[in-house]
């Protein structure tokens, strides 16, 4: 699935702005300086959908900061704060 | 022969139908109560299949997978394995799917498959999937997963016949088929990343998915999750709520109270005068009366609760309150126990148990008893009526329910300032915890689930009038009635009682805070529980006064207080640690004495404080 966005810039969906739309490349947990420890937080993630060739949207934002986001992680929708969304890699 | 009790468990992850389900096996043939030493809610339920077995349903915590990262989850993991203490191995796991999201329910179910128990996966509100263009090829589902599936509607009549049917086919099986090893173990990332991939594999091959999403949701969300739009709308709704606690509610309860007055007078008239009438026409009658009024108002708070949570609100208002709380030093999960807080700060405390994260949920067990709960509710409505005139401001506002609005507006305030100093002088090495959540699709809320809700609630708060409040108005009417006076004597009846002595002796305390003794006297049964505070009052001026006195106790108050004092009970009871149940369970909850005797202490100073300014304020400006 990875194909169609290759020529696209790899980036953390922490950074995405609202309307991004895009494909998970991988997750990179050690980066999102999380209170979480590695494991546990790529665990959750794993665990809320957001694998390797999900497709995801940011849908909305929250007031302050921009932040959480809300994603649309292929047909579900997951609030997050953009603090862990560093450690998921898209493009 | 008997078949034994069959023992099912619905597992499934958070938004999945479950509840649902569950109340839609069951109906009220439910009991709520905890597990043991920990306080995770334990919903079991009972029913009948078509062949006449007797079954037995526990409606098990909602969670993504078995690694127990909460009590909660950890509930649930040792239930499906068998070790969770003094409960039956499941026969029979149900694995609980929402039709229109799949992905993470087949991936739970994958990682169940290895604990060996048999199972089926439901996929539940199987009807909306359709409507979507979902559609699931059931048969090669069944195949894939080895595991046998049915579809079920579980709002609609009938929508669970498939399900019962094959719960008596494979029941029928289970006795002759040797027992499965269990051979789960917690998933390394690795396996968790091969489990989802296997997961999406199957999906891909039997259900086929429409090109567009829930349009409705995303319309909604347009509005409702908007940054400025949507804290609108959520102040919007809760405005409405505590208007409608208020305005909706007032006819019941003048229909309960008058019918108390009806029983009240019809035992004043049938009995002789003299101890068995006063007891129960004062004590029985006037005092649970004057809590069970207030039933019409605590079941609408809980179906504005019920209905919110149904529709799939309650997650929006965690995501937009999030950041907003996070500056109070609150997570975004901590919304809705402190919502829930404004019915019972109990079951709000309990529901801290979602945040994982130690010290955010410390914070926010100390500070859900500042929620306004609905106990308090009797306090505020007399005290409102007596003393705040009802008419309307700008034309629309209703001044009682402004007054009620801004009484509940302090409370969430000051909880928002506690926390805020709890963060800055106690925890100051606090690391944000994450927020992570599943924002459901909107489903129309089903009547009969909520129906089911609302009465299990109004049943817990009818034997909470009918054991606790009632124990203390017996105390409280016995403390008011003995010693009796010396015969002969010209003043009234109570000024000899045990219940004068104690409240004069702790009159000096409250002094200051424009307190009388009568309020001195109710404050101490209102430990039990706080609506008990309104009852006592009612007991304590009708033993002074008589009869007359206890048909009208808001008219009584009116002429024995004056507004400061009223106004300075009012700032009083957002306080007061007046709740002994609460005060309970935040030590079970912390495990310790000494945050409950914290979280007593810090209220009790609120309270005193806020009166003592409140009533000198009030003196100041003429209401004394």
């Amino acid at each position: 699935m990875t194909d169609t966005h290759d020529t696209r810039r790899e980036m953390p969906l922490g950074l995405a702005q609202r309307g991004y739309t895009g494909v998970i490349q991988h997750l990179s947990a050690k980066d999102a300086g999380s209170a979480l420890s590695d494991i546990e937080l790529e665990s959750r993630l794993i665990e809320l959908g957001f694998v390797e060739g999900a497709r995801v949207e940011v849908l909305h934002e929250g007031l302050v900061g921009r932040d959480p986001i809300a994603v649309r992680v292929d047909n579900i929708t997951i609030a997050v704060r953009r603090r862990e969304a560093m450690a998921v890699i898209v493009a | 022969m008997e078949l034994p009790l069959l023992h099912l468990a619905l597992v499934g992850t958070p938004n999945s139908g479950k509840t649902s389900l569950f109340n839609a096996l069951t109906g009220s043939r439910q009991k709520v109560a905890n597990y043991p030493g920990v306080t995770v809610e334990r919903k079991e339920g009972f029913f009948v299949t078509p062949q006449g077995r007797q079954v037995s349903v526990v409606d098990l915590p909602g969670t993504y997978s078995l690694r127990g990262r909460s009590p909660d989850e950890e509930i649930t993991r040792d239930f499906v394995l068998g070790k969770a203490t003094g409960e039956n191995v499941p026969d029979l796991v149900l694995c609980v799917a929402d039709s229109t999201n799949l992905r993470l329910t087949i991936r739970l179910l994958l990682e169940l498959k290895r604990t060996g128990r048999p199972m089926i996966l439901v996929l539940n509100m199987f009807d909306i999937a359709s409507r979507r263009g979902i559609s699931v090829d059931v048969v090669r589902l069944a195949k894939e997963l080895g595991v046998p599936v049915v579809t079920s509607i579980a709002v609609r009549k009938g929508g669970t016949a498939d399900l019962l049917a094959l719960t008596d086919e494979i029941s029928a099986k289970l006795a002759a088929e040797p027992q499965q090893e269990n051979n789960w173990r917690a998933l390394s990332v690795a396996e968790l990343r091969t489990t989802q991939r296997e997961a999406d594999r199957i999906i891909s091959d039997c259900v086929s998915l429409p090109a567009r999403p829930d349009t409705l949701t995303s319309r909604i969300d347009a509005v409702v999750l908007h940054p400025v739009g949507g804290l609108i709308v959520l102040a919007a709704i809760l405005f409405v709520m505590f208007q409608a606690v208020f305005a909706w509610a007032q006819p019941l309860m003048e229909l309960l109270q008058s019918g108390f007055d009806a029983l009240g007078d019809f035992v004043h008239a049938t009995l002789p005068a003299g101890l068995l009438q006063s007891f129960l026409q004062n004590g029985v009658i006037s005092g649970v009366g004057s809590v069970i009024v207030f039933l019409p108002q605590i079941i609408i708070i809980f179906l504005f609760i019920l209905l919110l949570e149904d529709f799939g609100y309650m997650a929006r208002a965690a995501f937009l309150m999030d950041r907003i709380m996070g500056g109070a030093g609150l997570h975004g999960r901590a919304f809705i126990p402190l919502l829930s807080s404004f019915a019972c700060a109990i079951p709000g405390i309990m529901a801290t148990r979602v945040i994982d994260n130690k010290r955010d949920r410390l914070t926010t067990i100390l500070i859900a008893p500042l929620m306004t709960c609905s106990a308090r509710i009797p306090v505020y409505t007399l005290i409102i009526s007596a003393f705040i005139p009802a008419k309307d401001v700008w034309g629309f506002i209703n001044l009682q329910g402004l007054v009620m609005f801004g009484l509940y507006a302090t409370g969430i305030v000051s909880a928002l300032a506690v926390s805020f100093l709890i963060k800055f002088f106690m925890l100051r090495d606090y690391a944000p915890a994450p927020f992570m959540l599943e924002l459901p699709d909107y489903k129309v809320p089903r009547l009969k689930s909520i129906a089911i809700g609302i009465l299990t609630r109004a049943k817990m708060f009818l034997q909470r009038a009918g054991t606790t409040i009632f124990s203390m108005m017996v105390l409280i009417w016995f403390l008011a009635s003995f010693p009796q006076p010396p015969a002969g004597s010209t003043e009234p009846a109570i000024d000899f009682s045990l219940a004068a002595i104690i409240g004069k002796a702790i009159e000096p305390l409250l002094h200051p805070v424009g307190f009388n003794w009568q309020i001195a006297v109710a404050l101490i049964p209102g430990m039990a529980a706080r609506e008990v505070a309104v009852a006592a009052l009612g007991t304590v001026y009708a033993i002074e006064g008589g009869k007359e006195a206890a048909e009208q106790i808001g008219q009584v108050l009116a002429t024995k207080w004056s507004l400061a004092t009223a106004l300075s009970m009012l700032a009083w009871y957002i306080f007061a640690p007046q709740c002994a149940s609460t005060l309970a369970v935040i030590r079970r909850e912390t495990g310790s004495w000494g945050w409950m005797a914290a979280t007593f202490a810090y209220m009790l100073v609120l309270a005193y404080a806020a009166s003592l300014l409140t009533y000198n304020l009030a003196v100041a400006l003429g209401a004394g």
